[in-house]
């Protein structure tokens, strides 16, 4: 935007805020300074600085003052411009600015220092603080942006996602409803349109672009969804099903032996620990990585895994 | 870090720098009239501008003008002696209010303060605490622009033992030095030392104390969930001038020269790898399999990752590792043969 074009745009914004009238589009022209001559190019100029002065979240009203208008004019209605009041406290407005940090390097970085602009504006004394004593960040992950426009605006997308384990991606249909950090790690959770599910997606495996595939307000939440639950559900191991008997090498295997039930010395060296888990598949990858400080005696299936675990890192 | 993901946003670009002056503008004015009269270098650090730039933003201010129905300036400001007073702006003296990204900002990050609050147990975040009062401060200004921050949720790892996070803290604010026993999983070992402690950190949505180890002299970060024990120690913290708190904006992990260049392939299967350490390089090797490069100081750590990947992960180099694998691997089937 080049100083001339900010400076017609000041000026329309200030002209439409003073007036309690709608102003028709040749009356703005006559107040405005930096509109071109010709009618046309006016009309196509006034449009873009319309559209832009919406983007940046100004209300722009049309109407007319009376029965007898023919043409329809604009106008800047205060109420709806204005930041309502707010006060705060020293230490509240340290929390403000402890707030905008959380977003430093991720996506809503600038957004937040955008509020904190207006609130310092309104009087609000943010000043940088140490206070109180702990600094949480949220991580930046590229498909957020989109996937935040989505839910704000409730637009379906699409998007190529990689599911675990799988050697190619696939394409998929998703109704959000909201996304999720869980532990560090963003989600997020819809209606799959071809699956008719509830699925959750972790934003890493996403690649490529994502896609509005409908129209805003296309996308409508039912009543009573909590998305963090969805995610916490998804992302949670069943409990402890059954349990493991395991030899562990004396003085070695602590972090198998933390979450042990029993632990009886063997005599030999070895150590008998029973250590209850849920998911096989995981625990195998687990007691696998501790090598030949850590046999497995049973289940069977459990020990079968370890040893493929094993002799695939022989290979 | 991780692969990059070209996910452009379909909104097309973000706000320009341009339109980003519009907006500082707008505040500019407001900023000064709620503050009566205020001086031009406080006024450009706020807004993060020289105060050239904002000279340049008064003026422009100053110069509006509407030439209909009668010409006039409605903009009537002098920042003679390095103090800004607006003398007469009646339009524009109120900020614009918050849009929903703006509102969702902050509430999603200051909802996530009040569950670090909840998990870390961190008193000035507590429920009933200055945060709730501004949440709801901010709720009653930003209006309908707040509802869409619903849609974010920020959850933090709870396995930390309430009553370590509350230890610390404590020994943080009164300055003394603990003793802890903390896990290190990559070494399945529990190591004891003593620690000055400097400040709690939440990133990657996981609790860690920062603190100068007297074992490694030097700062080191401990995940709260690992600590075992934790022995406030009637000593003095010193922390040593020396001691650099960690950019966190810059990631938690900070390879450094002398560190290995591990280089591993990747099954589909084995893809989380990417997702869970930063990698220096990660390369797409076809049928859903990946070649990525980790820097660790810790052959060990690598040792148990690959028994642990299988066949799902391949350490390609360095050699020393490679056959360092292969025979963890064979000893580790030799208890099963034996057994049998």
């Amino acid at each position: 935007m080049s100083k001339r074009k900010t400076e017609r745009l000041l000026g329309l914004v200030v002209c439409l805020l003073s007036s309690q009238r709608y102003l028709t589009a040749t009356q703005i022209r006559a107040a405005v300074p930096g509109y071109p001559a010709s009618f046309d190019a006016f009309k196509r100029m006034f449009e873009r600085d319309k559209e832009e002065l919406r983007e940046l979240g100004i209300p722009l009203d049309m109407g007319t003052n009376g029965p007898l208008d023919e043409e329809l004019g604009y106008r800047i209605p205060r109420q709806e411009y204005m930041l309502p009041d707010i006060r705060l406290e020293p230490d509240e407005a340290a929390m403000l600015t402890l707030a905008a940090r959380v977003w430093r390097r991720a996506e809503l970085e600038g957004a937040a220092a955008g509020a904190l602009l207006k609130l310092r504006a309104a009087g609000v004394e943010a000043e940088e603080t140490s206070q109180p004593g702990i600094e949480p960040r949220l991580a930046g992950e590229a498909a957020f942006g989109p996937l935040w426009e989505a839910v704000r605006d409730r637009r379906p997308v699409t998007f190529s996602y990689r599911a675990f384990g799988r050697s190619e991606p696939q394409q998929r249909q998703l109704e959000p409803w909201g996304v999720v950090n869980r532990h560090g790690r963003w989600y997020v959770a819809g209606h799959d349109q071809a699956r008719d599910a509830v699925r959750v997606f972790r934003l890493s495996r996403i690649e490529g672009q994502i896609e509005f595939s409908g129209p805003r307000g296309a996308v409508s939440v039912p009543d009573g969804t909590d998305v963090r639950e969805l995610v916490a559900e998804w992302d949670s191991h069943p409990a402890d099903r059954q349990a493991a008997v395991l030899r562990i090498r004396s003085g070695t295997g602590l972090g198998l032996r933390r979450r042990a039930i029993s632990e009886q010395p063997g005599g030999d060296g070895w150590d008998q620990v029973e250590v209850p888990f849920s998911d096989s598949a995981w625990f195998a990858e687990h007691v696998a990585s501790f090598g030949a400080d850590v046999v497995v005696s049973e289940p069977a299936d459990l020990r079968d895994a370890v040893i493929t675990r094993l002799k695939g890192a022989l290979a | 870090m991780t692969s990059p993901r070209p996910a452009a946003s379909p909104g097309g670009p973000r706000a320009s720098t341009s339109s980003d002056r519009l907006q500082r503008l707008l505040a500019l004015v407001p900023y000064v009239v709620s503050r009566k009269m205020v001086g031009l270098a406080e006024t450009a650090a706020a807004f993060g501008v020289s105060e050239r730039e904002l000279v340049d933003d008064l003026n422009m201010l100053w110069c509006v003008e509407l030439r209909a129905p009668d010409p006039y300036c409605p903009i009537d400001l002098s920042y003679e002696g390095g103090e800004i007073v607006v003398s007469q702006a009646e339009s524009i003296e109120r900020p614009l209010r918050l849009g929903v990204d703006e509102a969702s900002a902050l509430l999603v990050a200051l909802r996530m303060l009040a569950e670090i609050g909840q998990v870390a147990s961190v008193p000035g975040l507590a429920e009933g605490s200055a945060l709730s009062r501004t949440i709801a401060k901010l709720e009653a200004a930003a209006g309908e622009a707040a509802a869409p921050a619903a849609k974010v949720a920020v959850q933090v790892d709870r396995n930390a033992e309430q009553s370590v996070a509350a230890q610390l803290r404590e020994a943080l604010a009164s300055r003394r030095r603990v003793h802890l026993a903390y896990y290190v999983p990559g070494r399945d070992e529990a190591t004891e030392r003593d620690v000055d402690p400097m400040r709690l950190l939440v990133v990657e949505g996981r609790t860690y104390l920062e603190g100068w180890c007297r074992r490694a002299e030097d700062v080191r970060l401990f995940r709260l969930d690992r600590v075992l024990r934790v022995d406030t120690l009637d000593v003095a913290a010193e922390v040593p001038n020396e001691a650099e708190p960690v950019d966190v904006d810059q990631g938690l992990f900070r390879p450094s020269p002398g560190d290995l260049r591990v280089v591993i392939e990747l099954s589909p299967y084995g893809r989380w790898v990417a997702e869970y350490y930063p990698c220096e390089e990660v390369a797409d090797i076809g049928d859903g399999r990946l070649r990525v490069v980790l820097r660790t100081p810790d052959s060990e750590w690598v040792r148990r990752l690959a028994l642990r990947l299988g066949e799902d992960g391949r350490i390609v180099g360095p050699a020393e590792l490679v056959a360092d694998v292969r025979a963890a691997a064979a000893l580790a089937l030799r208890q099963y043969t034996q057994a049998d």
